[in-house]
Order: C-alpha cells, then sequence, then structure tokens
C-alpha cells in the first residue's frame, strides 16, 4: 500500500483509463449478481452507476475493489492491477455501513484516509491532523472536528467520509450512494467536492439511485441490472429506452 | 482492608494472586475494548469454554499439570473454536447467536466429558483439573505469574505496535481492506490476542466467567470516554482494578473465592459507570431530561405572559385564564418565571422584565424560523436550540 506509482508515460500515445473492468461476474450462492459486466471509465470525469434495488451497483465497486471475492473477470486500475495501483484509489463506503457509536471523533476518522500511505505500524502525527483538518474545511466540517461522531447528523456523517477519501488525495474515487439521505447543505459539499475533483483532473466513479439528478450532475453513465445495460456519456445512455431496460417496462420517467 | 493491602507486599500467596488477577484484568480489558468494539465479545464466551477440552486433552496427552502445558493447551482449543465459529458465520446460514449457543455448549460439553473421563481414571494426578471451570487464583505461583506476564506483555506490546491497524479494523474492516492491508489476517491476529488473555485468565476466574473479564472493563470504560485511546487504558486500570480488589476481598475471609470476587468487583464498577459516568451515565441523562422539561415548561408559560403583557394585562387572573389552570397554580409559574429573572412585581402588578422580554422574543424567533431552515435543510433537526 505505500509503493510509490509509476507516473504515466507521456510516451504512451493512449494512457489507458482508469478504471477497465473485463467479464466481471460476482455471485452470492448459485445467482449471480453481476453477470459478465464489461465497463471502461473515462479519465476525468463524473461518472454514475444506476440501477433498480439488487442490480449490483455497490457489489460492483466492491468487487473492483477486491472487497468482495470475483467469480470471474479482470479489473485494471490505470492499466495496472490493484495491488499497483491501490494508493491511486479513494473509497466512501455507504454511510450506514459502519457503527457510528464508536469511540472517535470526526478529525480521527478522516485521518484514517492516510493510514494507507502511512504504511504499517507508524501512527498519525500533527502533520497527517493538519492534513486531515484540511479535508474537513473541503467539506465545511471545521467545527465539527472534535465531535464524537455519533453526536453529527447523517449529512454531517457523510461528509465525513468524504473528508476521509479526500485525504486518500487519490487519482480515481469510488462513492457508494453519498447523496442517499443527505441534508441540502451536504448535497452542495458534495456536488462541490466532486466538481473540484473533476477540475484537478480526477475520476470519480458514484453509485447513485435518483435519477432526476444523474443528467445534471455526471458526465457518464452506467445502467447496471447485473448486466450493464448501457454505458457511455450521458447523453447517449439516459434515455427512455436504456432505462425501461434497466428499469423494467412500467417504469415511468419524465424526460 | 488497608491492612490487607499492605499484605499485598507482604503475603507470598495474596501477592501472587493479586498480581494474577491484576494482569489478568489489564490484558482482558484492552483486548475486550477491541473484542466488544467488533461485536465479538460473545466469541470470547465461545473460546473461554472451549479452552476446557484443550486443558483437559493437553493432560491427557502429556499427563502433566504443569499451568503452561495445560494453558497452550486451552489456548488452542480455544483458538480453533473461534476460527470455527468465524468459519460457520462465513459460510452458512446460522445465525450468530444460534452458532455461538451451540459451539460453546458443545465444546464446553464436550470438556465436561473428558473432565469426568479424566476423574474416573485411576491416575492419582488428576485431583484439580477441575478447578478451571471456576478458576482457583489459590494456585498462582510466582512462576504462574511470570508466564502471566511474558504473555500478557506480548499481546499488550502487539496491540501497542499495531494500534492504529485494529482501531480501523474494528470501526471501518472494509475501509481498511480497501486500502491494502490484509484485513482477515489482522482480524485473525486480534482474535488469537483474545485468546492469550483468556489463557490467562484461565487459572484465576476459569472458562466459565472469563468472558467477564473481557466485556465487564470495556463496557465500563465506554461510558466514560468517547475516545478509543482512553477507553482502553481505562479499560485496563478497570480491569486491574478488579483483580486487586477481588484478590484481597478474597483473602478478607476463610473460604471467599477469588475468580468470582473479582468478576463481580468488575461488575460493580459497570454498574456504577452505567448509572453515573458524565455525558452517557443514565442518572444524568435523566436530571439533563428533567432540567430541560422544566426549562421547555417555563418557555412556555413565558411565550403566554409575553402575550399578555403586550395587551397590557398581564396578572394571575389572566394568566390562569389563558393557560386554563387554577389562579393558584397561574401565580406559582408566575413566581417561577420571576426566578428566572423574566418577570417581576412592582405595587402589585405582574411585569416581563427586559431579560424577560428579550427571551421571549428570541423564542418566537426560533419558533418561526426553524420549521422553515429544517425543511431547506440548511439546519439539521437535531441542531441544539439556543439554551437558556
Amino acid at each position: 500500500m505505500v509503493q510509490p506509482h509509476p507516473q504515466p508515460s507521456t510516451l504512451n500515445p493512449r494512457p489507458s483509463p482508469p478504471l477497465e473492468v473485463r467479464d466481471l461476474t460476482v455471485a452470492y450462492r448459485e445467482k449471480p449478481v453481476l453477470w459478465d459486466v464489461d465497463l471502461v471509465v473515462p479519465p476525468g470525469q463524473l461518472s454514475a452507476i444506476v440501477g433498480p434495488n439488487g442490480a449490483g451497483k455497490s457489489t460492483l465497486i466492491k468487487a473492483v475493489l477486491g472487497l468482495i471475492p470475483k467469480a470471474s473477470g479482470t479489473v485494471k486500475f490505470f492499466g495496472e492491477d490493484l495491488k499497483a495501483a491501490r494508493s491511486r484509489i479513494g473509497y466512501v463506503p455507504q454511510r450506514g455501513s459502519v457503527d457510528w457509536d464508536f469511540p472517535t471523533s470526526a478529525l480521527d476518522v478522516v485521518v484514517m484516509g492516510l493510514y494507507g500511505r502511512l504504511g504499517w505500524f507508524r501512527r498519525p502525527g500533527k502533520k497527517e491532523h493538519e492534513e486531515a483538518l484540511r479535508c474537513l474545511e473541503q467539506v465545511s466540517m471545521t467545527e465539527f472536528a472534535h465531535r464524537q461522531i455519533s453526536q453529527l447528523s447523517g449529512g454531517q456523517q457523510q461528509r465525513v467520509f468524504l473528508a476521509r477519501a479526500l485525504a486518500q488525495n487519490s487519482d480515481l474515487y469510488f462513492m457508494d450512494e453519498p447523496f442517499a439521505g443527505v441534508d441540502a447543505v451536504t448535497e452542495e459539499a458534495i456536488l462541490r467536492v466532486l466538481h473540484e475533483l473533476k477540475g484537478q483532473g480526477k475520476t470519480v466513479v458514484v453509485v447513485h439511485h435518483d435519477l432526476e439528478t444523474v443528467r445534471d450532475r455526471f458526465d457518464h453513465l452506467t445502467l447496471l441490472n447485473v448486466q450493464v445495460i448501457a454505458s457511455g456519456p450521458i447523453e447517449h445512455t439516459f434515455n427512455e429506452e436504456s432505462l425501461k431496460a434497466t428499469y423494467g417496462e412500467r417504469m415511468a420517467l419524465n424526460l | 482492608m488497608l491492612e490487607l493491602i499492605s499484605q499485598i507486599f507482604t503475603d507470598y500467596t495474596l501477592r501472587n494472586v493479586a498480581l494474577g488477577a491484576a494482569i489478568l484484568g489489564c490484558v482482558g480489558g484492552v483486548l475486550g475494548s477491541f473484542a466488544t468494539l467488533r461485536r465479538q465479545s460473545l466469541l470470547g464466551d465461545v473460546l473461554a469454554h472451549a479452552a476446557l477440552p484443550g486443558i483437559c486433552l493437553a493432560f491427557l496427552l502429556s499427563g502433566s499439570k504443569v499451568p503452561l502445558v495445560l494453558l497452550v493447551g486451552g489456548g488452542l482449543a480455544g483458538w480453533a473454536a473461534a476460527l470455527l465459529m468465524l468459519t460457520v458465520l462465513r459460510y452458512t446460514r446460522l445465525p450468530e447467536d444460534s452458532a455461538l449457543g451451540v459451539m460453546l455448549s458443545s465444546f464446553f460439553g464436550f470438556g465436561i466429558a473428558l473432565l469426568t473421563f479424566i476423574q474416573h481414571s485411576s491416575d492419582a494426578n488428576q485431583a484439580g483439573l477441575d478447578k478451571f471451570i471456576f478458576g482457583q487464583a489459590a494456585t498462582i505461583v510466582a512462576s504462574d505469574v511470570v508466564t502471566m506476564t511474558v504473555l500478557g506483555g506480548l499481546a499488550l506490546a502487539l496491540v501497542t505496535l499495531l494500534y492504529k491497524e485494529f482501531k480501523l479494523l474494528s470501526f471501518d474492516p472494509e475501509y481498511l481492506s480497501s486500502l491494502g492491508y490484509p484485513t482477515r489476517g489482522l482480524g485473525t491476529l486480534l482474535t488469537s490476542l483474545t485468546v492469550v488473555a483468556v489463557m490467562i485468565g484461565l487459572q484465576t476466574v476459569g472458562v466459565v466467567l472469563m468472558a467477564a473479564m473481557l466485556i465487564a472493563p470495556a463496557a465500563a470504560a465506554r461510558q466514560w470516554t468517547d475516545r478509543l485511546g482512553k477507553m482502553v487504558v481505562l479499560a485496563a486500570l478497570f480491569g486491574a482494578f478488579s483483580g486487586v480488589i477481588g484478590a484481597v476481598l478474597s483473602a478478607s475471609r476463610e473460604n471467599l473465592p477469588t475468580g468470582p470476587l473479582v468478576v463481580l468487583t468488575a461488575s460493580v464498577i459497570v454498574v456504577i459507570s452505567l448509572f453515573f459516568a458524565p455525558l452517557r451515565g443514565l442518572v444524568w441523562q435523566w436530571v439533563r431530561e428533567v432540567r430541560n422539561r422544566k426549562r421547555i415548561r417555563l418557555e412556555r408559560i413565558l411565550l403566554d405572559t409575553h402575550v399578555l403583557h403586550n395587551h397590557g394585562e398581564l396578572s394571575p387572573e389572566t394568566l390562569a385564564l389563558r393557560r386554563r389552570t387554577s389562579l393558584q397554580i397561574a401565580t406559582n409559574e408566575l413566581k417561577q418565571l420571576e426566578t428566572q429573572g423574566w418577570t417581576k412585581q412592582e405595587n402589585a402588578r405582574w411585569l416581563l422584565t427586559p431579560a424577560g422580554h428579550q427571551r421571549a422574543h428570541q423564542l418566537e424567533q426560533e419558533m418561526r424560523v426553524l420549521p422553515r431552515l429544517e425543511a431547506r435543510g440548511v439546519v439539521s433537526p437535531t441542531a441544539k436550540r439556543g439554551g437558556a
């Protein structure tokens, strides 16, 4: 996790995409959750993964990050294996995946984003705390730095998770439902951060649930329902035909 | 009591027992903190019970009653049980509590069966193995204390070294994985260290009560702090304290068992912590609730008085009418507001003080603004209202 990553070669005429998934299949027991997924995420864009409940959106992210085993398939990040590219990948898990009554502060959680860079045994020090504070500032959470995390609202907790990923200072981010159940302030903060990241040329892959906002917020869209229904620039993929193919015929949509 | 505590330094047996119990409490508190935060405190119970067949097998195979041999046997069995337990949870659909129940009782049952078999064999050397069920601290000698110190020191050193990794493992294991750390390996290591804590406790509290030494100090410590580092240190202190006090209490009179008294001391600390710890203590929560309720009731009355005052007709009679209460209650309420400095009596007439005016205005503003801002998400509904 501490290996320095090679700089992309300038001689290479076509740099490898941030994320390239080939033939990915994931199965829980007999039923496949993801079937033969092919996916290429272009660099420097905000990319959404959208689909109905149980479509395998979170599973896709987790399988790609090696958090759950794959039945088959290959995943490349910037043309490299996960192990080599690890330090260039940031992750924002679902807020509900942890126990917020854990005895720790918001700042402490953000410092955890630096554990990968710190490596084995080394403890975070003053430098790490300052860096974490800067990340909290980016999501307008400075004043809550020393709060116990259970005393934060859901939206504030989500922003802490986002700040933790920012501390990783990655080139490619995966965010699992960051907009789920958050207040307007948090929504604005997340959008602001997304655009900052895009401005820095970083790539963000977001699992999203709200069809109404997809078109305004993202450049690239993957419609997923166990298989990839459509994947490409939003203006090509966000149409009635592919949405019906993803959600079923009865899906009513005001395009 | 003081005399007994001073005996710790002079009495050979008491010193060893107190030291053994203190080391157990300290190591149990530290590892128990992580176990409870990982929601694995009952796993500690399983592996403690599973140590019994291990002890018996170690005796059957080696024929020796050297504590270290028996402890290693118990530890290995506990370790196997913990791994088996985690494997069962990972690969079957058995709910966690069922898996725990089955595992615990089958290992313990197997242990009792082996123990009975050994006791009825003609081996004269076997006497005393049953002491591991409830522990018998009096049998601890200086060499046992050395063994415990080495084992415990090793476990604590590893926790210190891997504190950062264990912390994230307990809070968000998936994220730890995403950073490239071997989460499963770290989890197995932490569970193995819990086995070491159990090994230390086998002689003192025995397999049945051991889980309490993992859970109780950690549960008590959690009440006093919101930081993992402080919690771990506090749990170690609570555990060590329980060990010493339990040992001293059991020495104060004939026929008082050490292990159960150590556990009882730890339980008393838990009860005290649950009730009286600042912030999380039930008593303070209750006091805060009562105060809040009183404050909100007074604020409600203030708003009524404010309206009456603005119409120039503030009196106990009008207040009673408006609030549909008796004259006596209304007079009382005005007096309560007076103690807050919100109202005053002048020439037998009731008036709102400037402070009362200000507070009433402030409250009206808050009432008016809050719902709208909440709907827009500008303030969260949980945001604290301005205190009185």
